[in-house]
């Protein structure tokens, strides 16, 4: 019954997104962020991150692995099993890791100790493959636990101020054939690549635009993707080689934007293009 | 002088490993970039090696006027002018250069030239027809009618001319941290390519400049 509301919801979704361009030929354009609001709204009630949440929440609760075991006792950084607000406080500092981790990098850990996982492998497996899969269904129910809440990553500790330090810097890293670094696309308020509303990243980003909405479901390629996946699509338009899997890098820049994105409401899961 | 500023640098590393000073970051920035990625297809890890002007615009912050003058003085010096002396090429293949996005991702096939899509719209207006348009860059509408370009080959237009082929051809030459990529300069494009983005700007038949 849902799965069918779901796939009414998004034929008309994808309908409306069709019409637009007709639309505005005829008419005064409509701005993309118009349009994206609209679709957004239409998608509200059937937003299928809603599936992968569903997915997520087994995954977190049912024992697997070669040990055996759930992941009920994994500490996100508010202790162990407590999930709701975790998500807009990450990336913090673990002391055990003594790392500043993201909520992927998190799971790696939790996956590979508390469920005897191999973390580096998974790290290695393709994007929605095995259990790169379920890191992104648990990512999708951990994240909506959240929603609502307004981020607020901690920086008391001096590996969380560093990080920050060296997200700025990746993020006005130029490189590569086309000179591009994050700043190029995402250092300025109010520019569009093509239709595409670009957040500018380097302060608050607003509501649930940029940092604060990933995980996210993008209908364009019908797929869950979460904050290590956005990265890594930045990085391949940009023409960066290939970064790795919740490298320092991507951890580095997650503690850039969402430190910058302190107070915005957190929407994710959400809904995007 | 210089052993008291040490000595203080000394003291602030080894006092708190918190206190990390800008030049470490920089240091641990570039470590952090080289140990993050790794080299897929067509995406090597040269790519994360900075050339002078890359490295110069890699902050908030632009660089001095003075490393500002000495890098658009040495990307213009490096423009290279067509051979022939042909400025202008079909803008009809200009425009779908304009059109075309693609080309040296790490899921492209190949770095030839031949490959890749001048990438136009992605940030700038240029025909109004095509309402699908960025606006990180400014808008090229009525490009060589606004600047008053008749004819190209007329020696009234040649300085226009040369300036739009040297802005395509390394657009640092003319502002350091530009946001548009070196077309020429980095390969993206080639002569006849460039010709062809020349003439969707410049010619007076483009829809462009109508």
């Amino acid at each position: 019954m849902r799965s069918t509301r779901l796939m009414a919801a998004i034929a008309a979704a994808t309908a409306a997104v069709v019409a637009v361009p007709l639309l505005a030929q005829t008419q005064q354009p409509k701005s993309a962020a118009d349009g994206l609001a609209e679709y957004r709204k239409m998608l509200e009630d059937g937003n299928p991150a809603e599936l992968f949440e569903a997915k997520g929440e087994d995954l977190w609760k049912t024992p697997r692995g070669p040990k055996n075991a759930s992941l009920q006792a994994c500490d996100l950084g508010l202790g162990p099993g407590v999930v709701q607000g975790a998500w807009v406080q990450l990336p913090r500092w673990f002391p055990d890791t003594k790392k500043v981790q993201d909520l992927e990098s998190r799971l790696l850990t939790c996956m590979q100790t508390l469920q005897g996982f191999d973390a580096a492998e998974i790290a290695r497996t393709p994007f929605d493959k095995g259990e790169q899969a379920a890191v992104t269904a648990l990512a999708a129910w951990i994240s909506s636990l959240s929603r609502g809440m307004k981020m607020a990553l901690p920086q008391k500790h001096a590996e969380e101020k560093r990080a920050y330090e060296l997200g700025k810097r990746a993020f006005f890293y130029r490189g590569g054939p086309m000179d591009f670094s994050c700043a190029s696309c995402h250092g300025e308020e109010g520019k569009r690549i093509r239709m595409q509303d670009l957040p500018d990243l380097t302060k608050n980003p607003g509501n649930g635009v940029g940092f604060a909405a990933w995980p996210a479901y993008r209908v364009s390629s019908g797929e869950m993707w979460s904050m290590q996946r956005r990265l890594n699509d930045c990085f391949r338009q940009q023409r960066f080689p290939y970064p790795g899997f919740a490298s320092d890098v991507t951890v580095a820049l997650a503690v850039y934007m969402g430190v910058n994105a302190k107070g915005a409401e957190s929407i994710a899961p959400a809904i995007k293009r | 002088m210089k052993i008291t500023r040490f000595a203080v640098i000394a003291l602030l590393a080894a006092g708190t490993a918190q206190a990390q000073t800008p030049k470490q970051l920089d240091q641990q920035t570039a470590a952090m970039m080289r140990a993050s990625f790794r080299e897929q297809g067509i995406a090597k890890m040269d790519r994360l090696e900075q050339d002078a002007a890359q490295k110069a615009c890699s902050q908030a912050k632009p660089p001095s006027e003075a490393v500002t003058k000495k890098i658009e003085a040495a990307e213009l010096a490096a423009v290279k002018w067509p051979a022939d002396g042909q400025f202008i090429g079909d803008w009809k293949e200009g425009e779908k250069l304009a059109q075309n996005g693609r080309g040296m991702t790490w899921t492209d096939a190949s770095v030839a030239p031949a490959k890749n899509g001048a990438m136009c719209y992605n940030c700038h207006q240029i025909d109004k027809k095509e309402i699908s348009f960025g606006t990180i860059g400014p808008s090229l509408w009525n490009y060589g009618k606004l600047r008053g370009v008749a004819d190209p080959a007329d020696p009234a237009s040649a300085a226009i001319v040369k300036y739009t082929w040297g802005k395509l051809w390394n657009s640092k030459a003319y502002a350091a941290c530009s946001n548009m990529p070196r077309f020429g300069h980095a390969e993206l494009l080639n002569e006849q390519q460039i010709r062809d983005v020349m003439a969707l700007l410049l010619d007076p038949k483009s829809p462009v400049n109508q």
